[in-house]
């Protein structure tokens, strides 16, 4: 997955190659499992990719991580515990979700502001358009 | 000898841009009518030297001509000729010099266009030529396409294969137009200003800009979502990635800036608001040019390592944003205040529109943003993903897609709420319906994908409702609706036709993400697989050669209840000179789904891992942005007679 070198010859789209993600022999035989793996695996990031899931990665560290993530809940964690075993060892950037915390409060609150400062603007303009109906009329 | 003349128009081009930018503007200023009609003139005069420039650098890439540095770094005597032509923007340096020919194109159609005042049409170029001359200076002075090499290599390093596609290769020139397109939004925009200045007159002269830029935006967009399905190998269209984003805030602002000119062009209202989006349109433009160009998104520190060409674009961004916001606080106080209209009417509901597309785009924007500046400010890196997205970003979506519904059944100026939802209730029923009846269907836990199919029922059947309406279907003889729906103006249609196609693609993204199939499995010469009705024999692999690649062709054949339905070839594909891999996936597409099938590793006596994707109703992502896409060149056309 060599996508940095690739990212300069093209103009706006991610080039990434090939993606492959799972292979045959890292499925577990539990369908339930293997699907909390998926789901999982989603939220993980690719550490060596560019903004890609270990699921979407056929890079080495990719199948290292699905592999452990399906150690892990085979030995019976929970989704909560299978996570926080990876992300003490790789650290926050492995979460494609960033945790809420205090430096991510902005990130996370970005929609709420926008929406809110939004709402008030057009409350406001309505108000004064209301008031410059009142002169012309209906 | 032609890659000279080919600099040397770029060189003219430059001056003629510095002309175009600067004494029409100050004609325009002073009411020195000499001056402002300079403007047509340098204008013309700009676009043939940059016609003359981009064809120099297609003929060099046609004949091959590795003395040029671009040509050997980007081509190879052996690629097919669509990719030696297409390879010419398949890089920065290219890239740039077809940025400045949609630029002085677009200009072109400005300066052609009639009924423009003299003073408007010399401060609109005025505003393209200064942009063309930021864009033109950095071509030349930091990415020089026609720099030469001594002694010429006798071969080149090709084009990076997966851009050797069709979908990919006319991604860029669509997107372009999307992005240049907006600079002639932001110009207008920047005249009124200086004029102080916006009526109906001016939204008319903005309205089809505006959905032009929209249009090929939309296409472009799609391309470039369609080619990583289709290349990607497992079927997923869109990775929320920020090169990706860097395409989507405009193309929403743009959407954005579609309605709230309708409510400036109808109702002379939402003046200040529609002049602002003009303004962050094009600024997400260059936002977008800045982040991929740049390099900063690779790494902050790739970034500083080599700044010239960042830095350069950051100058460009900071210059057209910095001074339009700046000349827009000065002077948007001063514009006279619009129309009257009531909260509940077409106007709010497009004012509603216009707060969730912004919303959406800020929200896509701080995602994009957040983990660069995180790691300025603190060092801290988080990784901002999918699931951010689908998060905070799908919640805002879904009241805009509900309004849509009351968005076109609403009168202009003041509608009657309990009237307008009165015409929907049927609707409304036989769409909670559809989110019953599809979540009992699908047996999920999950209310949501079936929620998403009810969304898309709603929106198509207010779509058609509001349709029915005007040509009074059934109300009246038949042939009398049909001639009412001919003497529709071009924008009824063109708005019907892209919320429909909204529906589509609604319903497309619902069922694609929500009730995908896959098979992943190892299959050996002989091997049967059933997947989603269908049954797939795989009948063994082997080599192939390309025109410049070897290939890896599997080959399996599909049936269904024992009827030969199609044989399906995935390659895998190596590029010999860029030692580079890529697949291609074999698609056989229906009108409800794709079964999609990827060759992957051998594994051994013949061999191979498989991959194998049921995608329900994925064509129809690509089949709603069509028809959007469509809608909006439909708006295009200008009806012949009836008042504006």
């Amino acid at each position: 997955m060599l996508r940095p070198l690739l990212l300069p010859g093209l103009l706006l789209l991610a080039l990434p190659g090939p993606l492959h993600g799972v292979e045959p022999d890292e499925i577990l035989a539990d369908p339930a499992m293997e699907a909390r793996a998926r789901d999982l695996g989603r939220e993980l990031r690719c550490l060596v990719c560019q903004n890609q899931s270990i699921e979407d990665s056929d890079a080495p560290l990719a199948r290292d991580l699905r592999v452990i993530l399906r150690q892990r809940i085979e030995a019976g964690d929970s989704d909560e515990a299978a996570v926080d075993w990876i992300v003490e060892r790789y650290g926050d950037y492995v979460l494609l979700k960033p945790p809420l915390r205090g430096d991510t409060a902005m990130l996370w609150g970005a929609p709420l502001v926008a929406l809110a400062a939004g709402a008030l603007v057009v409350a406001f303009a309505l108000r004064r358009n209301r008031h410059a109906g009142k002169g012309d009329g209906p | 000898m032609i890659a000279e003349t080919g600099h040397f128009a770029l060189i003219l081009a430059l001056c003629l841009a510095l002309v175009q930018g600067t004494l029409p503007l100050a004609g325009a200023a002073r009411g020195h009518e000499a001056w402002m009609k300079l403007a047509t003139g340098a204008a013309l005069a700009q676009a043939a030297m940059t016609m003359i420039a981009f064809a120099a650098l297609t003929l060099a890439y046609i004949h091959s001509d590795f003395s040029l540095r671009n040509v050997f770094e980007n081509s190879h005597s052996l690629k097919p000729m669509l990719y030696k032509v297409t390879g010419v923007w398949g890089n920065h340096e290219g890239s740039l010099v077809l940025w400045v020919l949609i630029l002085a194109l677009f200009a072109l159609a400005v300066a052609l266009r009639g009924g423009l005042p003299l003073e408007t049409k010399a401060r609109v170029l005025g505003v393209l030529g200064l942009i063309a001359a930021g864009f033109l200076a950095f071509s030349l002075f930091t990415s020089n396409p026609f720099e030469r090499l001594d002694p010429p290599p006798v071969d080149g390093r090709d084009l990076n294969p997966i851009l050797q596609d069709p979908g990919l290769a006319f991604h860029p020139p669509f997107l372009y137009l999307g992005y240049v397109g907006l600079s002639v939004t932001f110009a207008f925009a920047v005249a009124a200003l200086i004029e102080g200045r916006v009526d109906r007159r001016w939204a008319q002269w903005v309205r089809p800009f505006t959905l032009a830029s929209w249009t090929f935006l939309t296409t472009g967009i799609a391309l470039g979502s369609w080619w990583a399905y289709y290349e990607l190998g497992w079927g997923g269209w869109w990775f929320w990635d920020p090169v990706e984003n860097a395409s989507f805030m405009p193309w929403l602002a743009a959407t954005a800036l579609l309605h709230s000119t309708i409510v400036t062009g109808k109702r002379d209202a939402l003046k200040s608001w529609t002049i602002l989006l003009a303004i962050l349109a094009f600024s997400l433009s260059l936002l977008g040019t800045f982040l991929v160009r740049s390099g900063v998104l690779t790494s902050i520190h790739a970034f500083a390592v080599d700044p010239a060409r960042g830095v350069f674009i950051l100058a460009i961004l900071t210059a057209a944003i910095g001074g339009a916001l700046t000349l827009y606080a000065v002077r948007a106080p001063s514009l006279r205040p619009g129309g009257f209209f009531a909260p509940v009417s077409r106007e709010g509901a497009l004012v509603l529109n216009n707060l969730f597309l912004a919303a959406g785009c800020f929200t896509v924007l701080t995602g994009t943003l957040y983990p660069l500046l995180l790691d300025v400010v603190t060092g801290a890196s988080v990784s901002v993903g999918p699931p951010y997205y689908e998060i905070v970003f799908v919640p805002l979506m879904v009241p805009l897609l509900l309004l849509v519904a009351l968005g076109m059944m609403a009168p202009w100026k003041r509608a009657d709420l309990a009237g307008v939802l009165s015409r929907l209730k049927l609707l409304a029923l036989v769409s909670v319906a559809t989110w019953g009846i599809a979540w009992w269907w699908t047996l999920q836990a999950s209310p949501l994908p079936a929620f998403g199919i009810a969304l898309s029922v709603w929106i198509a059947g207010s779509v058609i409702l509001e349709y029915g309406e005007r040509i009074r279907i059934f109300r009246c003889p038949l042939r009398q609706s049909w001639r009412r729906a001919r003497q529709l103006p071009a924008a009824s249609h063109a708005m019907s036709l892209a919320h429909l196609g909204v529906a589509v693609f609604v319903a497309g993204v619902t069922a694609s993400s929500a009730w995908q199939t896959e098979i992943i499995r190892t299959m050996a010469p002989g091997d049967r697989q059933d997947i989603a009705g269908y049954t797939l024999v795989f009948e063994g692999a082997g080599m192939v050669a390309g025109p410049n690649y070897d290939a890896e062709r599997g080959t399996f054949v599909v049936t269904a209840d024992g009827r030969h339905i199609t044989r399906l070839e995935p390659e895998r594909r190596s590029y010999l000179v860029q030692a580079t891999r890529t697949t291609e996936a074999a698609i056989h597409t229906t009108l409800f789904a794709d079964l999609y099938v990827v060759l992957g590793d051998a594994a051994g006596e013949g061999a191979h891992v498989v991959r194998l994707y049921h995608n329900p109703l994925v064509p129809w992502i690509w089949g709603g942005a069509l028809l959007m896409a469509a809608g909006g060149a439909i708006g295009l056309v200008r009806r012949k007679t009836g008042p504006p």
